[in-house]
């Protein structure tokens, strides 16, 4: 496990008297597809939302590509490489598709007051720029015909495919997936595999909650089992397919 | 003639002042999503600010420095940004209804303060004597009536191009991202906190340009002014023109005004003599019966939201073509 894109040091969530997360330490392989999976309750998550900055951890600590990144804001961890999607699609939906991606990136021009009134020629050439980008983005998640749509009008699973998109503008080092195929159909589920391997040949490391089995197996490696807040598993997903415990208390038994 | 020419400039000058109060809502709810129930506050502070700075001195009173109208102006526009800017601190991590309430509250406190510091607010009788910009080179009440329409439709028009430009730059994108889901917004790098001070603080200055012009207009204000209905007649107007359609809501103040002055002046002169002194509730009951209708009928506005925006449409010819690196 050399040069870790992420690496989680004895990170540790309460929630009152109840511990989520206890003392999970990880390192995620730059370039890797790592599966994180375990029964519900088992702390996925909560380990996300620390990671991503949506929660505070009780104590640990998380650096990304080497910097130390516990307790920054959400907000903050975009712009260092570090973007993710939810369990539940957030698109906006009273804007437009593409609206929604050129939102993305982080620190624009024309997003201060300043700007906005007195920026026009520099602001025009970025928005230009970055309209572009979210064309390409979105002709590669296959959603260049709903550019101008609301996206509140498009199905769950365009959603999934559009929050991908938006994280991309980002040009994030890393992407964490909340159950991406959780509620897709399956040609769409499809289209999101084969983007995400797509990236992930490109060099975009990914972190992936996943409850189907088949997309664990078949795409992520390597695999990580949480289980009562603490990791149980940690290996290949041939490991996996055999390993008793996990047979036991999460896969069930061999069909 | 002359009558009705000055009656319909009166007419305007008032509908104009509320329209840029309604832009200035506008900017905090229909783009930020922040819910402001205590309009009238702000609007009060920049009437009270500019009175008290560019009035007449009167014997033991505080203010009537008679300041330059514009000086004046901007110190009541600042009062109100301050006021603003104090409340958004204290309570922009409220969300809707209990920022609503919180700022009601703020209104109501403000109404307070200006009908008891009498020293500084004149109390219940108010401030009254304003030297109105350039009344005295102009003389003719009718001429000066024009111009003071004229003056304010010029703010109300540098305003309304203001804010197009704020709304329809990647500024505009993040207030409508932050109104739409904060969670994602933050995910994508966005400061919800900056974002909703700045859209409250600016909405608010601009309530208080509305209520120094109103108080150069009428060279008279008192805690009459700052009545809650003003607030509610502000959101009538919001939501009939369209929330988050800046036209939409100066077509809304002048719907609603005209409908507002239509009522009254319809109930002065065909209502019974023993309805007469209802006519007050009666128009207020009229508002809020409009505000319900609209909710339901067609809640976003006569000229909706648009969600595809213009400036979209104008893609460069570059990047047409995808070629697979972003």
């Amino acid at each position: 496990m050399t040069d870790p894109v992420l690496s989680l040091s004895a990170l540790t969530r309460d929630f009152g008297p109840f511990r989520a997360v206890d003392g999970v330490s990880l390192t995620i392989r730059r370039g890797s597809i790592t599966g994180l999976i375990g029964p519900n309750g088992a702390g996925k998550t909560t380990l996300f939302n620390m990671v991503a900055g949506t929660l505070k951890p009780t104590s640990g600590t998380v650096s990304l590509n080497g910097t130390d990144i516990t307790g920054l804001p959400s907000e903050a961890l975009f712009a260092r490489g570090l973007a993710r999607t939810f369990q539940i699609p957030r698109p906006f939906r009273r804007m437009s598709v593409l609206d929604n991606v050129m939102l993305a990136p982080p620190a624009q021009l024309g997003e201060t007051v300043f700007g906005a009134l007195f920026g026009r020629g520099k602001v025009a050439a970025e928005e230009a720029r970055l309209r572009d980008k979210a064309r390409d983005i979105l002709a590669f998640m296959t959603l260049d015909k709903l550019a101008d749509q609301p996206a509140g009008k498009i199905s769950g699973g365009q959603m999934k495919l559009l929050e991908l998109a938006r994280a991309l503008m980002g040009d994030p080092s890393v992407i964490l997936l909340d159950e991406p195929a959780a509620g897709v159909n399956p040609s769409l589920t499809r289209t999101l595999i084969e983007r995400i391997e797509e990236l992930n040949r490109r060099g975009t490391t990914f972190v992936v909650i996943e409850h189907d089995m088949d997309f664990v197996m078949r795409h992520c490696d390597p695999v990580i089992a949480l289980a009562e807040g603490r990791v149980v598993f940690e290996g290949s997903a041939d490991e996996a397919r055999v390993n008793p415990l996990l047979l036991d208390a999460y896969l069930g038994a061999p069909a | 003639m002359i009558g009705l020419i000055s009656y319909l400039a009166f007419f305007a000058t008032m509908a104009g002042i509320l329209a840029i109060v309604v832009l200035g809502l506008n900017l905090q709810w229909g783009y930020t999503g922040l819910f402001n129930g205590g309009v009238v506050a702000f609007f009060g502070a920049g009437a009270y600010g500019t009175m008290i700075l560019g009035g007449r001195p009167e014997p033991g009173q505080f203010g009537g420095f008679e300041w330059p109208f514009l000086f004046a102006l901007a110190g009541g526009v600042l009062l109100a940004g301050a006021i603003a800017w104090i409340v958004g601190i204290l309570t922009l991590r409220l969300r809707h209804d209990y920022l609503a309430i919180a700022t009601f509250g703020v209104a109501v406190a403000f109404e307070s303060i200006a009908r008891n510091a009498e020293w500084l607010t004149g109390g219940a009788k108010g401030l009254r004597g304003f030297p109105r910009p350039l009344e005295a080179a102009i003389g003719n009440t009718f001429v000066y009536g024009l111009c003071f329409l004229a003056m304010v439709m010029a703010v109300l028009a540098a305003v309304y191009w203001a804010l197009q430009r704020l709304v329809q730059s990647p500024y505009g994108r993040a207030l409508r991202a932050i109104r739409e889901d904060e969670v994602a917004a933050r995910s994508l790098g966005k400061n919800p906190t900056r974002l909703r001070l700045q859209s409250f603080v600016i909405g608010s200055m601009i309530m208080g340009v509305a209520g120094g012009l109103y108080v150069a207009f009428y060279a008279f204000v008192s805690p009459q002014d700052l009545a809650p209905i003003l607030t509610f007649q502000v959101w009538a107007m919001l939501i009939v023109g369209g929330a988050g359609n800046n036209r939409g809501a100066v077509l809304g103040a002048f719907l609603i005004w005209g409908a507002w002055t239509g009522s009254g002046f319809a109930l002065s002169k065909f209502a019974p003599a023993a309805m007469q002194l209802y006519t007050g509730p009666i128009q207020y009951i009229l508002i809020g019966t409009v505000i319900v209708v609209m909710l339901l009928w067609r809640p976003q506005g006569l000229l909706p939201e648009r969600i595809t925006q213009r400036f979209t449409k104008t893609a460069s010819k570059v990047g047409t073509t995808s070629k697979g690196a972003f």
